[in-house]
């Protein structure tokens, strides 16, 4: 009686610590489409579109990452912020070259631009650097660390403290700064904030500047661990849209606790329920988020945005 | 007395035949590789691997005074292309033989029009179903996943580890692997504790390998291709997971160790003897073949000859053994290859029957092992 007692407190223990694992290997995946969706709001309060090209500039990130690594021979603490500001300067380009320049900016135009935008920028990084997967070196060591049972890894912290640290910046810069208030007026009132002398303009390129440097530094905390290759934006970025979605397109906290719910359920239902529906997790949550709740998982009726 | 000399005899009648051939027309050869797209990894070495052979056989003088000719288009991994590209060689440049397609769907769509024509096809994929059912104009090279699956199910067998898990990838490679672990496995006595899937995406494969540790198993079978297999080793190594670890013959390749680094010491797979040509011992029917593959790559590409390369240099050395044996038009080279008996490759020890199009044995893998310097065989 004893001994099977003992056996079922064994294995309710072991379950614990298996739901312990999902949950941290859901929060670190979480965190990164939380970056990426932060970048997909930021562009949709000052512009009004979902910039589908957001992938891109993940990929970008950590392929960049790799080529200052590997063929200029930087160390990975120079290499890092190069590739943040080449995908910066990425982000800027394709503003000014291709979302600028158009003539009639409706949303559905804008939209098929970013579209065009991502498969330009997937094919170019294909010539560049061919159509292998490459592996970063981790930040720090890859002895894993052992918490209450379930195992992390030192770049799961990494990831975790980059994106708090992301999200503390991006509050203090939209909050407490000029530019960062100009462009909160913007996403109220594009009309309003241009009478009262804000370059509306010059704010929608500062988003996409953003937007490309919070991608670019979610695929470069990634690649370590999952490593990168010229096509790992297209999925990576869908994720954070979702995650952007179940956020109600806000740039701040509600889109952050989107991309961690999005992780943890991806992972759990993985564990639990069966692998096959990892992915569709996440799109049925979109959808149901779309139908239901398309304000967002937090949002009032009409979305205080930003 | 007399019987010593007519092998002798015969040598020197084929000499001069040969000499007096050299005037007979060139034989024309198609090549299908998917150079492009998204099979490139297949295709290319394998079209450099063609031009490499036949290259050589013409310098050294052809094949019985036949010099080959060679006309190789890409595919780009595109079965209607593939169709149409075969319909050219067969139509328009009259070949006599055709080298490809690289990949399995490739291989399937062009086996009617094979048939059709009459034209040996001997194709440079490895699914099951091309030549199972035999089709009576169509051969292979590349190894069955039945034979990888053996491999690793008979080492499992030999140590009683009796409980296996697998993961597999969700795409066509591991969608075949997982049917043949699971047809075999009771054949080995072997049980399957735990089936999960992964997709060819994705980025995190803590979740099965967290249930996985919490079943029974004594073994986890991987099924994938880069880069699954190489995140499925670092996240077995972040959990901690001491239960041996299999891959598919799918990663053996530098490229996996490059991706997994540390995490991939200990790990099994059985894979082409390709790799670990140069440990192989010196008794062993391949290694004059596998050295010659290898050295020859070496020299004119600056890059290592692969599994890939290795299916189209046996196909090519096929129809030249084929032809030593005096086939020359399509009907008699099909014959010819059909009678191959005992021809040692890359892919493994070619013996074709009327019954049997792939040819080849379980013997064609070996069990390898990564260490920290490289591959090494597992007795």
């Amino acid at each position: 009686m004893k001994v099977r007692e003992f056996l079922c407190k064994k294995r309710k223990i072991m379950q614990l610590e298996q739901i312990l694992q999902y949950t941290f290997s859901g929060l670190s995946t979480g965190a990164i489409y939380a970056l990426i969706g932060i970048g997909f709001s930021i562009i949709f309060n000052a512009t009004g579109i979902i910039n589908f090209a957001q992938g891109e500039f993940v990929m970008l990130g950590g392929m960049l990452t790799l080529f200052f690594l590997e063929v200029l021979k930087l160390p990975l603490w120079a290499a890092i912020p190069c590739a943040v500001a080449v995908s910066a300067l990425a982000g800027l380009l394709f503003e000014r070259l291709a979302i600028r320049p158009l003539r009639q900016p409706t949303p559905i135009n804008l939209v098929i631009i970013t579209i065009a935008g991502s498969i330009l920028i997937r094919g170019l990084a294909m010539l560049l650097w061919g159509k292998d997967t490459h592996a970063i070196p981790p930040f720090t060591g890859d002895e894993p660390i052992s918490i209450a049972g379930a195992t992390i890894l030192p770049q799961h912290i990494w990831i975790l403290a980059i994106t708090l640290l992301i999200i503390a910046v991006n509050k203090f810069f939209f909050f407490h700064t000029i530019s960062g208030k100009a462009m909160r007026a913007c996403s109220y009132n594009r009309r309003a904030a241009g009478l009262v002398g804000i370059d509306v303009r010059r704010m929608v390129l500062f988003s996409f500047v953003i937007s490309s440097v919070l991608g670019s530094l979610a695929g470069i905390i990634v690649a370590p661990l999952t490593m990168t290759a010229y096509d790992v934006g297209i999925m990576l970025g869908l994720k954070g849209f979702c995650a952007a979605i179940i956020g109600g397109m806000s740039s701040g906290m509600a889109t952050v606790v989107g991309g961690l719910i999005l992780g943890v359920l991806e992972s759990l239902g993985a564990g639990l329920i069966s692998s096959g529906y990892k992915d569709a997790i996440a799109f049925i949550i979109l959808l149901l988020i779309l139908f239901i709740r398309p304000q967002g998982l937090f949002g009032k009726a009409e979305s205080e945005r930003v | 007395m007399g019987i010593r000399f007519v092998p002798f005899f015969i040598a020197i009648v084929t000499t001069f035949s040969a000499g007096a051939a050299f005037a007979a027309s060139p034989i024309k050869i198609g090549g299908l590789f998917a150079v492009t797209g998204p099979a490139a990894f297949l295709g290319e070495p394998e079209r450099n691997t063609a031009k490499m052979v036949v290259d050589e056989i013409n310098k050294a003088g052809g094949v019985k005074g036949h010099k080959l000719e060679l006309v190789v288009y890409d595919t780009s991994g595109d079965a209607t292309k593939a169709v149409q590209l075969a319909t050219k060689l067969i139509k328009d440049d009259h070949v006599t033989a055709i080298i490809g397609p690289s990949t399995t769907g490739e291989s399937m769509a062009v086996i009617p029009v094979a048939e059709r024509e009459q034209v040996p096809l001997i194709s440079c994929a490895a699914g099951i179903k091309i030549t199972e059912p035999v089709k009576k104009w169509v051969f292979k090279t590349a190894q069955n996943d039945t034979l990888a699956v053996g491999r690793i199910y008979e080492y499992l067998q030999k140590n009683k580890q009796s409980k296996v898990a697998i993961l597999t990838v969700s795409d066509g490679f591991g969608a075949s692997g997982r049917e043949q672990l699971k047809a075999q496995a009771a054949k080995y006595g072997i049980s399957i504790v735990s089936d999960d899937t992964y997709g060819p995406k994705d980025t995190d494969m803590t979740a099965q390998l967290t249930k996985i540790r919490g079943s029974k198993a004594q073994a986890i079978i991987c099924w994938g291709t880069n880069p699954g297999p190489a995140l499925i080793a670092k996240n077995v190594r972040q959990l901690g997971i001491k239960t041996p670890l299999f891959m598919s013959h799918g990663v053996s390749s530098k490229k996996f160790i490059e991706l997994a680094g540390e995490a991939a010491v200990g790990i099994k797979l059985p894979s082409g003897k390709v790799i670990v040509a140069d440990m192989l011992p010196a008794s062993d029917h391949q290694k004059r073949s596998l050295m010659a593959f290898v050295r020859d790559y070496q020299r004119h590409y600056q890059a290592e000859g692969d599994h890939f390369g290795g299916h189209a240099w046996d196909a090519v050395m096929l129809l030249k053994n084929a032809i030593e044996h005096g086939a020359d038009s399509s009907a008699t080279i099909r014959e010819q290859l059909e009678n191959t008996h005992g021809f040692a490759g890359i892919g493994g020890v070619f013996s074709y029957s009327a019954q049997d199009h792939a040819g080849l044995n379980k013997d064609a893998f070996v069990l390898v092992e990564v260490r920290k310097n490289g591959w090494a065989i597992v007795k």
